[in-house]
């Protein structure tokens, strides 16, 4: 497979971008009256049909910069757009795969990720018959009455994703979605999002710790600083062609020279995310 | 423990009670110092099991006690529909409303302070000696127990599936029936038997302090004459009165809770 970009690579220029943060900042008040910087002014841009994964070390902002993207927040500076407009309030075109547990628990699984579709309209029958088949797609065909709590946590986040996913949402905006899956799952849910992705390319934000699934995945991975006041601090297009074998891609020299660069790239920063909290446990 | 054997100990709990009341009310220790038989449980302060027994016999089977009962569990119904809807309400609208909440706070903590038992002489003088004395003494229990769970309930949504529902294109009023009542519900629910249990109490109290009907007047009135056994029937009847509304909250709640994580089992 040649490593140069080609045409499916490469997202449609001529478009305007599905997510464009510019200068965003962020600084949560603390309850005793200070804050924390937890963001520094960041530009990040998303085209439509573009996959973007958001590496960085843990605490340093990722969840924070999504929650800005979807309008649950508004930053402390700084704009956001989406698809040209000025974003206020929710971002209605855009789904989100938390990363906690955020399935209602009173609803079955198959009403959890009907309930999408009902609200906005659909008839029931018609919503109930989507989510079977949504469920069906991400493996869990047969425990659509099952309640939350009857799931594994794995289940659990693919009902999840299956509830996004119903919609059709013009965004993805993932938040470790894999977190709590074992290996040969992540690998398979992997495969499945690509498939799905594939198929009508949306503009997707996918939060990550996994360097190997950046790579697996992503047109271009972004990495963040460690906080307070991170930043992003590398930018790395990932020209594997598409559609790409997750598993397969893996073994390719290119991925293994990218692997490398990011990782160079990320590691002082997970090394200063500790130093900082082994500091702050001796004080 | 198998399931025979703790009902055999519970039992053996009965017969063992049963069996000193009943032996300490009629074999006597021996004679007092004016020659008259000693008893440990003597029959005018605490009657016997036997006589009990017969005395509840009776009145179900003269039929006298079966315009009490519906009386009282008129009461109670109403007490608690009245209050259980008002604590909805109320307490959904507190919740969402946190300024109404502030600004009414302290006079609700206010009421709550009071034991309610005061209230029934001038619920009597208001609503006269009939049911609806009883009923509004009733309300005012159960209505704080739901107002506070529905409040609760609906603050302490988790803000993470409330975000969720809000991305999945919830507007206000459909966040209210699929996020905030769901959730308040369960609050409503978790303390069924306790706010059914207050709507009794206060039927029962009620009557107890004036009334021409029901369980309580029936206690009040054995007492009034020093009918022991007549007051240990009414409490009997009583005690298996409300155990029967509790069987009955049960049944009703079961299936409305399927999705909250309870006791796994296995097979
Ligand atoms: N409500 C809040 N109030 C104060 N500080 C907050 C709040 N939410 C997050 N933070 C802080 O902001 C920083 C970024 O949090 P965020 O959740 O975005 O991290 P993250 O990159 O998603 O981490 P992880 O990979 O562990 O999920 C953290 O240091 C966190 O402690
Ligand atoms: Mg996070």
């Amino acid at each position: 497979m040649s490593a140069g970009g080609s045409a499916a690579v490469a997202p449609r220029q001529d478009a305007v971008p599905a997510v464009a943060l510019r200068g965003v900042s962020v600084a949560y008040a603390l309850a005793d009256g200070g804050r924390y910087e937890a963001v520094q002014p960041v530009d990040v841009t998303v085209e439509d049909g573009e996959f973007v994964a958001i590496l960085g070390p843990t605490g340093c902002g990722k969840s924070t910069l999504l929650n800005i993207a979807a309008g649950l927040m508004a930053p402390s500076s700084g704009t956001g757009t989406i698809f040209g407009r000025p974003l206020a309030g929710l971002n209605a075109v855009a789904g989100y795969l938390f990363q906690q547990d955020a399935l209602m628990p009173w609803k079955t699984a198959r009403d959890n990720v009907a309930i999408g579709l009902e609200v906005a309209g659909s008839t029931r029958a018609a919503a109930l018959e989507a989510a079977a088949a949504m469920l069906k797609r991400v493996g869990l065909a047969g425990f659509g009455e099952r309640y939350p709590h009857q799931l594994s946590g794995g289940q659990r986040k693919r009902v999840a994703l299956a509830q996004v996913l119903v919609r059709r949402p013009k965004i993805l905006l993932m938040d470790e979605p894999f977190g709590p899956l074992d290996a040969q799952t992540r690998l398979i849910m992997s495969e499945l999002l690509l498939d799905l992705w594939q198929a009508d390319r949306k503009a997707v934000m996918f939060v990550t710790h996994d360097l190997d699934e950046a790579i697996a995945l992503a047109d271009r991975v972004l990495v963040m600083s460690a906080g307070p006041r991170a930043r992003i601090i590398g930018e790395f297009p990932i020209p594997l062609a598409r559609p790409r074998d997750v598993a397969e891609v893996r073994s390719e020299p290119e991925f293994h020279r990218l692997h490398a660069a990011i990782w160079g790239c990320l590691r002082d920063e997970v090394r200063k995310t500790y130093a900082l909290a082994a500091g702050e446990g001796r004080a | 423990m198998s399931r025979p054997k703790l009902l055999a100990l519970q039992l053996l709990v009965a017969v063992v009670a049963l069996l000193v009341w009943h032996l300490g009310s009629t074999v006597p220790l021996g004679l007092g110092a004016d020659g008259k038989p000693f008893f440990l449980l003597p029959k005018f302060f605490f009657s016997t099991p036997l006589d009990v027994l017969a005395r509840v016999w009776t009145m179900f089977a003269s039929g006298e006690v079966y315009r009490h009962l519906a009386i009282t569990l008129v009461e109670a119904m109403l007490a608690f529909a009245i209050g259980a809807l008002a604590g909805i309400v109320i307490g959904f609208w507190f919740a969402r409303k946190p300024l109404v909440a502030a600004v009414f706070d302290p006079y609700v903590k206010m009421m709550n302070a009071l034991p309610r038992v005061v209230l029934a002489p001038i619920f009597a003088l208001w609503f006269g000696l009939g049911i609806w004395s009883k009923v509004w003494l009733g309300v005012t229990l159960v209505f704080f127990i739901v107002f506070f769970n529905v409040y609760q309930g609906v603050r302490e949504v988790s803000p993470v599936v409330l975000s969720n529902a809000r991305m999945l294109g919830m507007n206000e009023r459909q966040l209210l029936r699929h996020v905030y009542w769901p959730a308040a519900l369960a609050w409503v629910f978790s303390s069924l038997h306790t706010s059914v249990g207050f709507a009794v109490v206060g039927a029962v109290v009620g009557e107890y302090l004036g009334s021409s009907a029901g369980l309580g007047y029936l206690i009040h009135q054995a007492e009034g004459v020093f009918d022991v056994t007549g007051v240990f029937a009414g409490m009997l009847i009583l005690m298996v009165f409300v155990m029967a509304i509790d069987f009955v909250v049960t049944l009703v709640e079961k299936p409305l809770l399927v999705w909250k994580p309870g006791e796994t089992k296995t097979v």
